[in-house]
């Protein structure tokens, strides 16, 4: 009942997504057509191509047209490369996909460990070098620990490639380790970001559950410290996990600087390109995906969390 | 007489931190099996400090505990690790003030209960989640299997405590430690609630120490009752005696303050004053700047214990005549 009513809830919130992400793109400014037209290009030609790509009707026009388009899974073609905007960013949403979720799931694991330890032994020497940790995780310049990772690893070392996807610069992902090893510094370096927010989490919510009474009560009716441990962990994790999803979804949207650093050929890499292009197709359908995996991403968490903490239920 | 049950002899509890309080100074209890002793006594008295130390509740770092405490003749100040966790919940277990709280509110009830057997027990989950319904019937939980996957937050405050009830019994304690069981509850709760667990304890033959401030309370569960001010005992006897003829000015205070028997617009009577703050261990009478008929020699030396019968001791430089 309560995940039918969540679910509803995120049809107007689709929906007002697709209008910021439509507008978005058509408040900035700039001609979409400048830069893959000639600079000499005539009036007629520029009129013909506005026509083409729908630009000469008003906006709300365009906009349904493209919602309509959108709906049915065409979100037009890339002015850029002429390639469908779907081919080109589901290629790199699988890539994107692949380092945000190894790189939530680094940081989740870190940062959980730190913050658990942390607050299991506030105050203590470990809880201090565990908070340091966590500090730095969240204050340090991700693309700046990229390019130092970069000159340790790759350049100093030989270790790890420094950029691209797979040899030779291709773009076509398996499952091999000439590929694996180009996804091991950038997912390390973006992990940092959700170590240090889960860690810092995790910390508060372990010393909170550790301070109140029914800690008190299990320790009463006599389970040994594992079992405090399995009491604790189940309080903790509806909190943490929606922590860890929302990471997910930054790290999704936000991995341009990192995607940049590192040459992958993710979403973040793609948007920067049609930014600089002004490949207006390109950018809506990037932004609109982007968003509503946010969107679908935060239902999930929400929906994990209502099974996992039976309080949530009622609300 | 055979060897009983708790033994407590001169139990001290200092807790240290930016200062240190003398929470229990110089306790000394016994309890056969089968009885119910009624601790009495306000906020900051000792009493439930002196409960929690019967579980080795108390944060161990900050706390410093003397005296000798015999469970069931096993000495629960050496108890350490494993062997003391087998003492919680089993040989001695405790039902908390409030069940909201000390329940933990992301597990079912059942499962709780389920969780405590199959620790001392060893047992598989089948039978433990038997166990905790054949609990439920005991402690009179309305539809009771039902009631065993229901999470804290969906009872009533009734039945939390009736849940927690079961939880502290199902291992068949030899002790139950009750904190002040009623005090978060509705007054026509209150009442339930108290039978039951006075029904429990007759039933199950354990013994039962029960901590309250409310001398309404004392009188309806407990044998024999010990009133703690400011980390002493400075009054027991038996709940006839105490009720009768008691002779400690604080307990005369006490039972002065109560409700009951008041008259309507009259001024109701109360011990005026504020309890000592024990942050050094008392030299004197701690209620002497409270008692009304304190003499000199109250604030200057210790008082007597005074026997004034069998197992009635009061702690009163008055009681000498």
């Amino acid at each position: 009942m309560y995940i039918a009513k969540r679910l509803l809830y995120t049809l107007p919130v689709a929906f007002g997504v697709s209008v910021v992400c439509f507008m978005l793109v058509h408040i900035a400014p700039g001609d979409p057509l400048t830069s893959v037209l000639p600079p000499d290009a005539s009036a007629q030609l520029q009129a013909e191509m506005r026509r083409l790509y729908g630009f000469d009707k008003p906006l709300p026009v365009q906009y349904f047209i493209w919602l309509a388009k959108t709906v049915q899974g065409d979100l037009g073609v890339s002015i850029a490369t002429g390639r469908p905007v779907a081919l080109e960013l589901s290629k790199a949403l699988g890539n994107t996909l692949m380092l945000a979720v190894l790189a939530t799931l680094i940081g989740f694991l870190l940062g959980g460990l730190f913050g658990f330890v942390a607050g299991y032994f506030r105050g203590g020497w470990v809880d201090r070098l565990a908070s340091f940790i966590s500090i730095i995780g969240v204050s340090v310049p991700h693309y700046w620990l990229g390019m130092v990772l970069v000159i340790i690893f790759s350049v100093q070392l030989n270790w790890l490639p420094a950029t691209g996807a797979g040899p030779g610069g291709s773009a076509d992902w398996a499952w091999n380790w000439l590929h694996v090893r180009h996804l091991i510094l950038p997912a390390i370096t973006m992990s940092v970001i959700p170590m240090g927010i889960v860690a810092r989490t995790v910390r508060a919510l372990v010393a909170d559950i550790l301070s109140q009474e029914f800690i008190v009560g299990q320790r009463a009716k006599g389970l040994l410290d594992f079992g405090v441990f399995r009491h604790v962990v189940k309080n903790a994790a509806p909190t943490a996990l929606a922590v860890m999803g929302l990471q997910l979804g930054y790290l999704l949207g936000g991995s341009i600087l990192i995607e940049t650093v590192f040459s992958w050929p993710g979403t973040g890499f793609l948007l920067g390109q049609a930014i600089f292009q002004r490949d207006l197709p390109l950018l809506q359908g990037t932004i609109l995906i982007l968003a509503l995996f946010f969107v679908a991403l935060n239902l999930i968490v929400d929906v994990v969390q209502t099974m996992l903490d039976p309080r949530v239920q009622r609300t | 007489m055979s060897a009983p049950l708790l033994d407590m002899e001169n139990l001290t509890v200092r807790f240290h931190g930016e200062r240190t309080v003398h929470a229990v100074n110089g306790v000394s209890l016994t309890l056969q099996s089968g009885e119910t002793l009624g601790i009495l006594g306000e906020s900051g008295s000792g009493k439930s400090v002196t409960l929690k130390t019967l579980l080795r509740l108390l944060p161990e770092n900050r706390t410093e505990i003397g005296g000798t405490l015999r469970v069931d003749g096993q000495d629960v100040l050496a108890l350490q690790g494993r062997a003391l966790a087998d003492h919680r919940g089993r040989t001695v277990s405790m039902v908390f003030q409030d069940p909201m709280l000390a329940l933990d509110p992301v597990y079912r009830i059942g499962d709780q209960i389920a969780e405590t057997v199959m620790r001392h027990e060893g047992c598989s989950r089948s039978e433990a989640m038997a166990r905790a319904l054949d609990m439920f019937k005991s402690v009179q939980m309305p539809s009771p299997e039902r009631r065993l996957r229901a999470y804290p937050h969906e009872m009533s405050g009734g039945m939390r405590q009736r849940a927690m009830i079961a939880l502290a019994l199902a291992c068949r304690p030899k002790l139950l430690l009750a904190d002040e069981p009623t005090t978060a509850l509705d007054a026509t709760v209150q009442i339930q609630i108290l039978l039951l667990l006075r029904d429990l304890q007759r039933q199950f033959g354990m013994g039962m120490i029960f901590v309250t401030h409310d001398i309404g309370v004392v009188v309806e569960v407990s044998d024999r009752v010990a009133v703690m001010y400011a980390g002493e005992i400075i009054e027991t006897g038996t709940v006839h005696d105490i009720i009768r003829d008691a002779r400690h000015p604080y307990t005369k205070g006490l039972l002065a303050a109560n409700l009951h028997g008041a008259v309507k617009g009259a001024r109701l009577n109360a011990i005026s004053g504020a309890p000592p703050s024990l942050e050094s261990r008392p030299t004197a009478c701690s209620f002497a700047p409270r008692c009304p008929v304190a003499r000199e020699t109250c604030a200057s030396q210790p008082p007597p214990n005074v026997a004034v019968g069998a197992q009635r001791q009061v702690r009163c430089i008055l009681a000498q005549q």
